[in-house]
């Protein structure tokens, strides 16, 4: 009772990257609060997929296993949730910011009258007075989010209704097993028991789904690197921040055509345009080939060994220096606040 | 064949992407008299998917409903403009403070005065937000199924509906019976212009509000012209309980928000030091840029 819910999607037998994330997010909420974290599979053929989840740290897996639940539809999977919900009184339920996420976790939070967080970029417990009614609040989920397209940052809280709902887009919150040897039990759902008659009104008739693959264009961090990176070697270090950091690797032409990435993450006028909310260009001069594709980018660091690169023009924050010294201290640095 | 009933749900909303520097206010709210306001760019997709159906199934009805304001009447005016029939404005201080549940109550009892409705079509989601979840909620609220992310509404006859819906990394088709909810991405098609037969006809369609002052000449041609008359609802009007309603009704509250644009945009020049690197980890964890 009263703990951290996880929905966890589930494509061709693979829990999706975004559950992953929200069940590491889940576990440190869970610590703080001192509670269990719990998550929920709905789907088809899920014999041993608790082994994707519990070492995330999960305490219960709670499994409807049934070949009408997938592929997903909204109206069983809602059904299921909000039962569960009711019985288990969670305090807190996290879904993925997807298609599915974003269309379930409304029609939940409408079900149940709790409050729904869309889009998190970020989660922590803390306290809330409520002056005008002299009232005070311990441990709820603070639900920080963008707002007014990407202007504000908004923190929003439930602190009547349970459970405190949010959902979180993929690659924003870090993905760590807690422990290969974590002990978590399964928990079969009945699932007769939770369905309702009408709940198979809308079919899927037709699908095709690809393979996740890089993207770059809905990243909201990118690490790019151009020819002054200078070696495929350098280009692993970009790599390895953006991984830190959940970023996606991108590359100028230059780059593309040194061999040092992969086309798919070329940024410019040949590539694709991006906007994310920070571009850090490495070893990037900064022609207007490239820059067209990234000058809508909210924030720039510009790390160059050149102080007059033109790049500089549209960052931020200037680094001059060499990549191989700049970049790990960053990662280090990082993690360290992070901490 | 007797047409749809189709109601499009839109919202008039500040233009986020075209934000200069008066957009906030001193203590950090968001100044909404200074953005150009607009009809929700996604609702413009759903209202072409309306009018794609009405084009396919003669003596279809589209009513547009928008929740705000007296001025949010512009956009049943333009949705006028491109081919809707009518249009019915909710607009109440009594809503004011809503958080997307307590607007989809609202809505949703606002649909129910309606009755009788096959389709309501939004756009998936409003970008002053970009929440995307009043259509979900409203569908739950009247117990109708809902389709999400959709691209293109195929087909709508014999009681039965066909979406193309446009997911992160693959499409699906779906069916579904009617009544439906269904809300419309941005990769659907483009709303078609203004068509000037209709600018010229309803260009002084009007609510209640807007007509306060008017004079005479005007009250009068609006009592000739009944479809000059913008259908307009107060919380009088629907059928609600208080407490479902604006802040009360609300299960989110803002706790605290911050400004993150409006800073001097000159670029900071740091060393490639472990002190400057540690500050500017901190920076950009503290801004939620990263972390």
């Amino acid at each position: 009772m009263n703990n951290v819910f996880v929905y966890c999607e589930i494509e061709e037998g693979k829990i999706a990257d975004v559950s992953l994330e929200l069940l590491t997010k889940g576990r440190s909420l869970a610590d703080d609060l001192k509670c269990d974290l719990e998550a929920v599979v709905i789907g088809a053929d899920l014999k041993g997929v608790e082994k994707q989840i519990i070492p995330f740290g999960v305490d219960t897996v709670w499994m409807a296993d049934d070949k009408r639940l997938y592929p997903y539809t909204t109206l069983p999977h809602t059904s299921i949730i909000v039962k569960l919900f009711q019985e288990e009184k969670p305090q807190i339920a996290l879904m993925g910011a997807t298609s599915i996420g974003r269309d379930l976790g409304p029609r939940v939070s409408s079900a149940l009258h709790s409050g729904l967080t869309a889009d998190c970029t970020s989660l922590v417990i803390g306290d809330h007075e409520d002056k005008k009614n002299n009232k005070e609040y311990k441990d709820l989920l603070y639900q920080i989010r963008p707002a007014f397209g990407g202007n504000i940052v908004a923190t929003i809280i439930n602190p009547d209704c349970r459970p405190q709902m949010a959902t979180v887009r993929e690659g924003v919150m870090k993905k760590e097993i807690r422990s290969e040897a974590y002990k978590g039990k399964v928990k079969n759902i009945e699932v007769e028991k939770y369905l309702n008659s009408e709940d198979f009104v809308v079919k899927v008739i037709e699908r095709h789904m690809e393979k996740s693959k890089v993207n770059i264009k809905n990243a909201g961090i990118i690490v790019a690197g151009g020819y002054g990176v200078g070696s495929k070697e350098n280009f692993e270090k970009l790599a390895e921040l953006a991984h830190v950091i959940g970023g996606e690797v991108g590359a100028s032409r230059a780059a593309v055509d040194a061999g040092y990435a992969s086309h798919e993450r070329q940024i410019g006028q040949t590539g694709v345009t991006v906007r994310p909310k920070l571009y850090i260009a490495c070893g990037i001069s900064g022609q207007i080939q490239h820059t067209a594709g990234m000058e809508e980018s909210s924030m720039v660091i510009a790390i160059n060994t050149d102080k007059n690169a033109p790049i500089n023009n549209f960052a931020d924050y200037v680094i001059t220096g060499d990549i191989a010294d700049v970049i790990p201290k960053m990662i280090k640095k990082y993690k360290e606040n992070t901490k | 064949m007797k047409g749809l009933k189709i109601v499009v749900l839109a919202k008039q909303v500040p233009d986020t992407r075209n934000v200069g520097k008066d957009a906030m206010k001193a203590d950090g709210t968001v100044n909404r008299a200074v953005l150009p306001a607009i009809f929700n760019p996604e609702d413009l997709n759903a209202l072409e998917q309306a009018l794609r159906l009405k084009d396919k199934y003669p003596g279809t009805e589209i009513t547009l409903l928008t929740m705000g304001p007296g001025r949010a009447a512009e956009i049943i005016r333009e949705g006028l403009y491109r081919g809707a029939d009518n249009g019915f404005l909710l607009s109440d201080r009594a809503f004011a403070g809503s958080d997307t549940l307590a607007t989809s109550y609202a809505i949703s009892q606002a649909l129910k005065k309606m009755g009788n409705i096959d389709i309501i079509i939004a756009g998936r989601q409003a970008i002053d937000g970009d929440t995307a979840q009043v259509g979900p909620q409203v569908a739950e609220k009247l117990a109708f199924p809902q389709i999400t992310y959709a691209e293109d509404i195929v087909s709508a006859e014999k009681g039965k509906i066909i979406v193309k819906r446009r997911l992160e990394r693959g499409v699906e088709t779906v069916e579904g019976t009617m009544p439906m909810v269904v809300t419309v991405n941005a990769s659907a098609p483009d709303c078609r212009p203004r068509n000037a037969k209709f600018v010229m006809k309803y260009k002084h369609a009007r609510a209640v509000s807007e007509m306060q002052n008017a004079d005479e000449d005007y009250i009068a041609l609006h009592n000739n012209r009944p479809y000059l008359n913008i259908g307009e609802w107060s919380v009088n009007d629907i059928e609600t309980k208080a407490e479902e309603l604006g802040l009360s009704g609300s299960p989110t509250k803002v706790k605290a928000i911050e400004n993150v644009v409006f800073q001097a945009k000159e670029a900071k020049v740091l060393e490639p030091t472990d002190a400057d690197m540690d500050e500017l980890m901190k920076e950009l964890i503290a801004n939620h840029t990263i972390g």
